[in-house]
């Protein structure tokens, strides 16, 4: 689960990393209101969605108007606050389509001297949590890890330990920073690690994390995502979700109990199992087809969860055939296609639809595929049903 | 031959009388019971404060340090909810279990990494968790895939997936050849067994003489048992990679299948593995046929 940079540096401040001083604004008033009262000569006024490349990204409605944008006047914050609301920006991360901004982030102004950047991720080879940091802030991670390696800074610390003061000084020194910028960073970074790992983040990313004139290192930024796994002991975390910020599909998927992620294809898939849900996309593409969607029905799918799939996948207007690919291990065939011939009735197609059925009864589920009298395109292995389906589109 | 698997192993269930943990429980007492008969592997089971009970006439006792004690027990199988699965396994660790196949699906990556950090001084081997289990056919599985896809033989499976397992299985199975051994692994990012122990294990199990490796996008732990594969692996290895087509930053289903950082593609799994000798099917149609070739090879 994602949450924004305003309510990432809520927690950070919470948890007593430092962040400069912001207010939220979700009326151009109340960005003109956020201004005077952080009372500063400069604000800035930062879009809040999920999407990285704010910065640079522009608005579909005002394509002068960028996503992140330093002020001088509460009037100034008005005025970019009314293009910014309810208008669309699009930034490399977001796609053509854009996110609609709904929030405003007005942040003090800093004098900064430096930039730089910091990452938490678990690293599965180490098998344990590790801090990158980098000399190269602002810039996106894999560019400087793809041109400049030596500038990465990766320092593994213990989940339970923490990272130790003197892991914070030996990056700080590698970082070149001063005597004052030290003494802040040996707070800064072990407390940043503390977070992560109580919060049971997957990643947390500060870019750019700043040094100002006066020494003190600060989180300009906060991009936080937390391991879904985990949030059944984060209820304040649940809290923050955004659901505008996420695709309804996929969201509708989820509270059905199943996995499904929406894809650029016309090719519907309705698998059981991650894995084989993936090789049945893969297969798809090597016949010469397009994916729409990966959908992982789960190992036990029931008749509502598989009338709940088929309407995901025919809500998406591109899909102009379905495969279903099951392979019935401890789950019969047999409950499963009673399953898909119900939803079959329930959900009305007019799509061709491939079934591959392997497994447990399988004789006794094909036969009842047969008798259904349905327009149904039965495929004897995986290769068979690939080609089918994709027959079927181009027929 | 086999490896994990043996006649000697004799099972407890931790989470047995919660309803998969059970019905799980079941069938794979009749498998083991199918292959060995009139022996009992499946023993008993574990659910703190419902010790001295019967489910189906498995004993049930409150930790697992007395399953071991009355039943004789030397592995076990997780079915214990996640926010309490990772606690599950550290006792089954503490009690000395030999080995700890879990299947639960779910557990925070935290509690994984102290789940390992615990295991480090243990000399007690944890497959999963997020995972089918262990098979060996004709002496017993140890998860929830269903026994009869597995037939005896000479192939080492060690995969990430469930179905997809059982889809190479069958595949196997329709070229001829069996299994000494299947692995499930699991699909998240902290794991207690990786490719490479499996490798060694499968390389020096005399009843083993051929090996299918089955991965998934995301982390590099197929690049690892590549390597592994050209320095220390001589016999015939054929695999396949799952998530060709994924898009970047999207969690496939599985907690550790997501391409990030422009790292653990499908592309460059693939390529280290051919780089290393392994016969790799582009198409999930293929495993079966893959092995076979390099089998001849």
């Amino acid at each position: 689960m994602k949450i924004h940079e305003y309510q990432g540096k809520q927690l950070f401040r919470a948890a007593g990393v430092a962040v400069p001083q912001g207010i939220v604004a979700k009326t151009p008033d109340e960005a003109a209101r956020a201004f005077e009262t952080l009372g500063g000569t400069i604000a800035v006024v930062k879009s809040q969605i999920h999407a990285g490349g704010r910065g640079k990204g522009c608005f579909k409605e005002h394509p002068q108007q960028r996503g992140v944008v330093l002020v001088r006047s509460a009037e100034e914050a008005r005025q970019n606050a009314e293009r910014m609301l309810g208008s669309t920006l699009v930034t490399i991360q977001t796609g053509e389509e854009g996110k609609q901004v709904n929030t405003l982030f007005v942040e003090q102004g800093l004098k900064i001297a430096r930039e730089l950047y910091l990452g938490i991720v678990v690293d599965r080879e180490v098998g344990g949590p590790v801090l990158i940091m980098s000399s190269e802030g602002g810039m996106e991670i894999e560019e400087v890890a793809k041109h400049s390696p030596e500038k990465i800074l990766a320092e593994p610390f213990d989940a339970v330990a923490g990272l130790y003061p003197y892991q914070a000084r030996k990056l700080a020194y590698a970082l070149g920073l001063d005597a004052t910028a030290v003494r802040s960073a040996e707070k800064f970074l072990p407390q940043i690690c503390r977070f992560f790992v109580n919060y049971d983040c997957s990643m947390t990313e500060i870019n750019p994390l700043i040094i100002t004139e006066d020494g003190q290192m600060l989180a300009l930024d906060a991009k936080v995502t937390f391991d879904d796994n985990a949030l059944f002991r984060h209820k304040d975390v649940v809290a923050l979700r955004d659901l505008a910020e996420e695709d309804p599909a996929e969201v509708r998927a989820a509270d059905t109990g199943l996995s499904y992620v929406k894809l650029n294809g016309n090719i519907g898939c309705l698998v059981n199992g991650a894995g084989l849900a993936m090789s049945t996309m893969d297969l798809i593409k090597l016949h010469g087809g397009e994916p729409a969607n990966f959908l992982d029905v789960g190992g036990g799918a029931n008749e509502e969860q598989v009338t709940e799939a088929f309407r995901i996948i025919l809500a998406d207007k591109n899909v102009k055939a379905v495969l279903v690919n099951i392979f019935g291990g401890i789950m019969r065939c047999d409950i499963i296609v009673s399953a898909l011939l119900n939803a079959y009735e329930k959900v009305g197609f007019n799509v061709p639809l491939v079934v591959r059925l392997e497994g447990t009864n399988v004789e006794k589920a094909r036969e009842m595929l047969q008798a259904s009298g349905r327009a149904i395109i039965s495929a004897s292995d995986l290769t068979d049903a690939a080609q089918k389906v994709v027959a079927a589109l181009n027929a | 031959m086999s490896i994990l698997v043996s006649k000697a192993t004799r099972v407890i269930t931790q989470g047995i009388t919660g309803n998969s943990g059970l019905f799980h429980s079941q069938q794979c007492r009749a498998y083991a019971a199918e292959c060995q008969p009139g022996v009992d592997v499946f023993v008993g089971g574990v659910t703190p404060g419902k010790g001295g009970t019967t489910v189906d006439g498995f004993p049930v006792f409150n930790s697992v340090i007395e399953a071991r004690e009355k039943t004789g027990a030397n592995t076990s199988m997780i079915f214990v909810p996640p926010p309490f699965c990772a606690d599950a396994i550290l006792e089954a660790a503490d009690a000395g279990m030999d080995l700890i196949v879990a299947i639960t699906e779910g557990i925070p990556v935290m509690d994984m990494l102290r789940v390992r950090r615990g295991l480090e001084k243990s000399s007690s081997r944890l497959i999963g968790p997020n995972c089918p289990g262990v098979i060996t056919p004709g002496v017993a599985k140890i998860g929830i895939m269903p026994g009869y896809i597995h037939k005896p033989g000479t192939i080492g499976i060690i995969s990430k997936s469930g179905t997809l397992t059982y889809e190479a299985a069958w595949q196997l199975g329709r070229v001829g050849l069996g299994q000494s051994t299947a692995v499930g692994i699991g699909g998240d990012p902290i794991n207690g067994t990786n490719y490479i122990e499996l490798l060694k294990m499968f390389q020096d199990d005399p009843g083993t003489e051929g090996i299918l490796v089955i991965g998934e996008i995301g982390g590099s732990a197929e690049q690892a048992a590549a390597e592994y594969i050209r320095s220390h692996v001589t016999k015939p290895v054929a695999g396949f990679i799952a998530g060709q087509t994924a898009p970047p930053g999207k969690r496939m289903g599985h907690a550790g299948a997501i391409i990030s950082g422009g790292g653990g593609t499908a592309a460059e799994k693939m390529a280290a593995l051919r780089a290393a000798g392994v016969v790799v099917s582009d198409s999930p149609g293929g495993m079966g046929a893959a092995m076979k070739q390099a089998m001849q090879r």
